[in-house]
Formats: C-alpha cells, structure tokens, sequence
C-alpha cells in the first residue's frame, strides 16, 4: 500500500506539533528498540521469501495493536524516491532503509509517534518519538509496543547477551534512546567541542542533525546512548537525562555570558535572521536552517518579536525538499525548491505578524 | 599516572590487552597511544562501528582470528572472517557459535558480556531471578573463599528464599541458575 500523503501533509494531532518539556533547546527525543524475530536469519543474511515472511508475520502482529489496527503497511519496494525522502524527512525511516529497494516496510501510527521498521538491520526497529525532552514518556511508549508486538512474536533472546542483533553494538538491550538538542551559544562561545568531548567521555555519542555519518546543520546536536549490555534501559536513560541537563546548563551559562560580553551583537544577529527568514525569495535547506537557529536562540534570551518555537519547528519540517515537492504535487528543480521554500516560509511569518 | 611509554605524559589510554591468554595492561598518553596504533581508543566515536569491531579484531586477537577466520556458523553459514568485514553477524545463533571472540568484543565495546535489563515477557520475571540468583552465588563462592562462613550461611538462606520464591508452585527451579559458571553451551 502508498502512503496516506495528504494525511501526513497535515500537521493536525501529529507528535511534532504538541509543544514537549524545554522544548526552546530541545527539538525531539527518540527511542529505539532492535529486535529480531525467534530462528530467523538477520536481514542481511536472509532470503528474499524469508524476508516477505518476516513483514507478514510483523503485519499480522501489528493488527491486534490499537494504535495501529487499520495502519496500511508501507512497502519500500515500489515506494517513489520522493515519498522515501520524505518519510527519511520526517524522522520514520533511516537512511538505510530509504536506500533499500528490497522486501522492508514501515507501519506507523497516525500521530507518527510510534513506528515499526521492518527489516532494516534487524527484523524490528521499535521507535517512538516526542517533542521536547520526554525520555521515560518515549521509552514507555516503545516499550508498550514492543510488548504488544512480542504477544505475537517470538524474540530472538539469550539469557546472557539479552535480545540478540546483527550488530553487537546493539545487543542486550536493543535501546538506543537519543536527543536532540539545540546548543547555539556553546557554538558561537567555541566551547562545543570541549563539552561535547566530555560527552564522549562517558559513553554516549554525539551526532548531526540528520543521524550517524550526516554534518552537524544550524547547531542541532543528537545524544545518544552507546552501552546496550550491562547496563538496565532505566539506567541508560537516566545517564543519558543527566548528561542532557548538564548540556543545558552549560548552555544557559554560555548564552549568559554571550548577552553579557556581546548583547547588542547577538540581538543584531538574531533580527537580521528574522529579516531575511521572512523578507527572503531564495533560501537553500541550509539557510533555512541556520537562520532558524538563530531565531530560536533569540527566543531563549527571551526577545520580543520574534515567532514562537512550535513555528520554527513546524517550518523546518516543511521546508525540506521532499515535503515541498508532495505539497506542490509535482517534482521542482533546486532552484524552485528554494523559491517554494522562502514563500513558504513568508508566508507563514506574515499570518504570525498578522495576528 | 604517567604514561609508561614516554614517562612523561599522564596517561589518559587504558589499555587491557589479551595476547597468547596472557592478560596485558598498559597505560598510555593520548600521543603514545596513537603512535602505537590505538587509534580507535584514541578517536573512539570518530570511526564506523563496523571498522572498530574489525579492528578489534584483528588487532587484539590476532592468533584468534587466524584460528576463527574461516570458522563457520552452523545455523547459517556465515564466516567468521564475513563478520570482521561488516561488523554483521548473520543470526540468532551466530552469538552461540562464535560466543568466545564476542565476548571480548563486548567487554570492549560495553563493558560487559551480560544482559541486564528487559527480557521477552514471562520469561522477564523468571529470569529477574535467575539473575539474582546467580549473582548471590558468586557473592557465596567469594565469601567461601574468603572464609566469611557467616556470610556464607546468610548467603545461602537468601538463595533459598529466592529459589523457593522463583517456584510457587513446586517447580524445579532452573538448573542452569544453580551453576553459575556453566560452560556455554
């Protein structure tokens, strides 16, 4: 089945679009469960007709769960490279599976909060995504799934190295909870790579905006968890929590400081991004971002004027170029992706002055 | 503590080496240790997972991987040398055939060879207590070595109480928790 294009485009009811804890530095939190099917060869390794067999029986487990009883499964095979951008866009695959032509599907609730990718590296891929920083929200909704999801199915698992993965990276406990966090004022201080190398230090791992491998865009960072053996899921997650704190704080220390040494600079510096954020006919994905970081570093230091974080983040998401190319129902060179995405953005600013 | 190559820096590298079932220690600074070939200790996070694990090992074991390289799941065929290359084990039951070699992996990429956590529903609470068991164990087998018979005696009733809790109804409490250094399979 295609995707429900015109239901996703609107925003209504969506994860994104609740306003989440300390939501002015904190974009999202993600969790994700690896889990892999009982006897059954990692998806690597496996047959074409094994892998089919591996989506019906994930399909079939899924319809007995009410947040995803009716929920079309999404087949990647056959699935237009637009429409996989745009699901790579909006956080529900990875980039593994939006490359992958083979037999890996997607079923997804109609919040997008929950979502199960099947056959990626492993059978499972449980995730489940929130706004704003929401760790034990996020975790106890993936894990609710993956408990409804296990009724029907039988995990592969071993007393001592828990539930078992094609990669041992993520063996144990499959958990792999991450943040992302907005960390302007560390950027311009040029603390980031001191504090973020105390990140590493103790066990999680730093990340650009888009994921493993991706540059860091507009001084987004994404933290996550490494160790998944030997260490409880309620552990990883509260390491993970109190190193996000702490980032938090460092941040608000160094946004004092900037006001403090360069008050005038940085205000200059966030109207500027405003005015061409809402005056501008051209803006690249890049651009876009980075004038989005800058107003939303002006909101932190709490200046007036400016619009509010749920539009920022809704813009952001919109303007990507998969998401402008479905709205406009046709496919757009660059150059008409950046005058689609500047009108856009204009347009939204001028309903937000209007009002 | 000083790095014990050039003596001169502190050493901030820890490095805990397995050569010919000899256990190694060395402590390096970050420039010893990369001259001597840490790179990924020293720039860990900067490279893919699959090329840590490869480098592991083929680095820390090599005799190991001579040994293993052809070495063959019995489920589903992969090679073991196929694994070095993608850092991918092909199945469930590669994790049994090439138990050994991921173990020292493990211990190196977490920290550790054994599940905490989460585990498949029933099973969840079972082996909650198989855990807790074996964990009194050892803590009973240190204590008897160390001639804390008193402690031992307390040990021992805890056991007990959590065997005879583990079974409600009468059932044989699992084998595999009375012995807690069972060989793998």
């Amino acid at each position: 089945m295609g995707l429900p294009i015109s239901e996703m485009l609107s925003t209504e009811g969506k994860w994104f679009g609740r306003l989440g804890d300390a939501a002015d530095s904190i974009l999202s939190t993600r969790v994700r469960l690896a889990r892999n099917l009982k006897g059954m060869r990692f998806p690597g390794r496996a047959l074409e007709e094994e892998l089919s067999g591996v989506i019906h029986r994930v399909e079939n487990a899924a319809v007995a769960i009410p947040e995803l009883e009716g929920r079309p499964l999404v087949q990647m095979a056959g699935l237009p490279v637009l429409q996989r951008q745009f699901l790579l866009e909006r956080h529900l695959i990875s980039y593994d599976l939006a490359s992958n032509a083979g037999h890996c599907g997607l079923i997804f609730a109609a919040d997008e909060s929950v979502s199960v990718m099947i056959n990626e590296e492993d059978h499972l891929r449980i995730q489940s995504l929130r706004s704003g920083f929401h760790l034990d929200e996020c975790f106890a909704a993936a894990s609710r799934l993956d408990e409804q999801l296990e009724s029907s199915l039988e995990y592969a698992f071993s007393d001592d190295f828990g539930y078992l993965t094609a990669c041992p990276t993520n063996v144990g406990t499959g958990l792999r909870a991450s943040v992302l966090v907005h960390l302007p004022a560390l950027v311009l201080t040029r603390k980031i790579k001191k504090v973020l190398a105390g990140v590493s230090q103790v066990g999680l791992a730093v990340r650009g905006f888009y994921g493993e491998g991706t540059d860091v865009l507009g001084n987004f960072f994404q933290i996550s968890n490494q160790i998944t053996l030997g260490e409880k899921e309620s552990q990883a997650l509260l390491n993970l929590e109190r190193v996000v704190r702490q980032l938090l704080d460092y941040e608000s220390k160094a946004r004092d400081m900037l006001l403090k040494d360069a008050g005038r600079q940085i205000r200059d510096k966030v109207m500027r991004a405003l005015g061409v954020f809402s005056h501008a006919y051209l803006l690249s994905t890049e651009e876009a971002i980075g004038l989005a970081s800058a107003i939303r570093l002006g909101l932190t230091l709490e200046m007036p004027g400016l619009p509010p974080v749920e539009m920022i983040n809704e813009i952001l998401l919109c303007s990507q170029p998969a998401h402008l190319q479905l709205m406009a129902e046709h496919e757009m060179s660059s150059e008409e992706r950046n005058a689609a995405r500047a009108e856009l953005i204009r347009e939204r600013l001028s309903h937000h002055a209007a009002a | 503590m000083k790095c014990q190559h050039c003596n001169v820096a502190e050493a901030t590298i820890h490095v805990k080496e397995v050569k010919n079932d000899k256990v190694s220690e060395l402590h390096l600074c970050e420039k010893c240790a990369r001259e001597k070939g840490y790179h990924s200790l020293v720039e860990k996070g900067k490279l893919s997972i699959a090329s840590q694990l490869v480098w592991m090992a083929e680095n820390l074991y090599p005799e190991g991987t001579a040994r293993m390289g052809t070495v063959r799941c019995a489920d589903c065929g992969l090679k073991y040398s196929e694994f070095m290359k993608t850092g991918r084990l092909g199945c469930p039951s590669c994790y049994r055939e090439f138990s050994a070699q991921l173990k020292q992996i493990l211990r190196r990429v977490h920290g550790a060879v054994r599940h905490v956590g989460k585990a498949p529903g029933q099973e969840g609470v079972q082996f909650e207590r198989r855990r807790e068991i074996q964990r009194l164990h050892e803590e009973l087998e240190r204590a008897i070595e160390r001639e804390e018979y008193e402690k031992a005696a307390r040990l021992r009733d805890r056991i007990r109480a959590v065997e005879a809790s583990a079974s409600p109804e009468g059932e044989p409490v699992d084998e595999a928790a009375r012995t807690p250094e069972a060989p793998q399979e």
